[in-house]
């Protein structure tokens, strides 16, 4: 490791409502889950903090549930227990897909929901199937609990609605209604981080979210109510080349991806058809 | 700290924000375990913590309090997958070998080679070549023998009706590594499915989609 432990302190909370009095009472503090990313930063020489809160041990904030005709997933889910969840299969196969496309099998044992929420990247896997599936945001504090919708809780490149004080507790779905889509373009299937990741769900008013060609993930609204209003694949093309914001980076370049996202939209309107 | 290391009850002194893989090499004298990338790409850093295959360079000491670990040195020379690894050619520098043994051992019995190529995608090996790799796993679980897949077969992308269609397909029961690599082409099932359906996206979508996956 590039840094000296010595700089670095662990706090290892009794119980959810310790954590949230820590969060509370004892700031700057960054909560860690799987580490799939913090350690990466870590290892590299650039901690995002000096204290840590270790989350790993809060059982209550894992598994999936059905409440009502609503999925529950615990912030603290791993990619692998969705990928094995019989709910997950049946009401959200995106999600599933998305859960299979994230790193490998070491990093779907440890990388979470709630942690890819949390760490905000435009590129991160599961975040367009949330944004498709109009998600909803549990967060908890000392103060109570706060539900946030998924598609307002980004504010900007990995920035949030979320309070310092406040805890990922879980991601709320709610029936999807509609065939359930997921693509995922990458240099290779395992590992490779994202060039540019679409979910959608086909409906009568579909709905379509991109990850990789913005600052956050976007729902590609205008190209949404296009093809709700009967309009043709080009002009639903037209619509989202004016709606999303690519740029060239180490993994892809502006150019590929607005043609990408032109082919993963015909390609999810044909195959759902 | 209290864990359990290879199957017995440990106390280990380290600072908690210490990685697992230098607990591992330093503390314990554990040197099986090898560093590749530090950064969670390469897999030659993978123990089982708690059975399941983890990246030990991503794993802080405090979140293995309580909980077991198992290295390759927990297979104590005499596991099927130590053997075939040697008979089948399955290590040329053997960097990365430690790793790769140790996500073999997280596989489910009976995997297929589809199952098998999926569960090692994390393990990135640059000289032996990945053949000799896969076919020493084959030869271990043949030694092994028969029983029930953990986790699913990978079902690709989402095409069917939710709730219905567009589930990831567990892979025919005794589908051996052959079998399994031989529907590769177009086979109608678990992993032959999958490698059929991902041509014909390739095809429709035009030469970007098509190779990601080479």
């Amino acid at each position: 490791m590039r840094i000296a432990m010595s700089t670095l302190e662990l706090i290892e909370p009794r119980s959810l409502k310790h954590a949230l009095d820590v969060l509370r009472d004892s700031q700057p503090i960054v909560p860690l889950a799987g580490c799939t990313d913090i350690y990466v930063s870590i290892n590299a020489g650039m901690p995002p903090g000096g204290r840590f809160l270790n989350l790993w041990n809060l059982d209550a904030l894992r598994g999936i549930e059905l409440r009502g005709q609503t999925v529950s997933i615990g912030a603290l889910t791993t990619f692998s227990e969705i990928i094995r969840s019989p709910v997950a299969q049946k009401r959200l196969p995106a999600l599933v897909a998305a859960a299979w496309e994230i790193g490998a099998v070491q990093i779907q044992n440890r990388g979470t929901l709630g942690g890819n929420v949390a760490n905000g990247s435009p590129a991160g896997d599961s975040l367009p199937v949330l944004a498709a599936t109009e998600a909803i945001v549990v967060l908890r504090s000392a103060d109570g609990v706060r539900r946030v919708r998924f598609n307002g809780f980004y504010t900007g490149y990995r920035r949030t609605v979320m309070r310092p004080d406040e805890l990922i507790a879980a991601i709320e779905i709610p029936p999807v209604g509609g065939q359930q889509w997921f693509r995922k373009v990458g240099t290779r299937a395992a590992q490779a981080i994202s060039k540019i990741v679409m979910a959608a769900v086909r409906a009568p008013h579909p709905r379509i979210a991109f990850g990789s060609v913005a600052p956050t993930v976007v729902r590609a609204v205008r190209t949404e109510e296009v093809l709700a209003a009967g309009g043709t694949l080009d002009e639903a093309a037209a619509a989202l080349l004016g709606e999303i914001a690519p740029i060239d980076d180490i993994r892809s370049t502006a150019e590929y991806r607005r043609r990408v996202a032109c082919n993963l939209l015909r390609a999810f309107w044909t195959e759902t058809a | 700290m209290r864990f359990v290391l290879n199957g017995k009850k440990v106390d280990v002194r380290a600072h908690a924000m210490k990685r697992l893989l230098d607990v591992l090499r330093e503390d314990c004298g554990l040197t099986g375990t090898k560093e590749g990338c530090g950064e969670g790409e390469c897999g030659a850093c993978t123990v089982l913590l708690d059975g399941q295959a983890v990246n030990a360079c991503l794993v802080p000491f405090g979140q293995v309090r309580g909980r077991a670990v198992k290295t390759i040195e927990g297979l104590r020379g005499r596991h099927p997958l130590q053997q075939t690894f040697v008979t089948e050619g399955g290590a040329q520098c053997g960097f990365c070998t430690p790793g790769m043994i140790m996500a073999a051992a997280a596989l489910p019995k009976n995997a297929t080679l589809e199952d098998v190529r999926v569960g090692l995608a994390g393990n990135i090996c640059r000289c032996t070549g990945y053949s000799g790799i896969y076919r020493a796993i084959e030869a271990a679980q043949q030694k092994a023998g028969g029983g029930k897949a953990a986790r699913p077969a990978r079902a690709d992308r989402v095409e069917g009706r939710a709730g219905t269609a567009g589930l990831p397909r567990r892979s025919p029961k005794g589908e051996g590594l052959q079998a399994g690599g031989g529907k590769a082409g177009g086979g109608k099932a678990g992993g032959g499915k999958r490698h059929a359906r991902r041509s014909s996206a390739g095809a429709g979508s035009g030469k970007t989609v098509r190779g990601r996956r080479a």
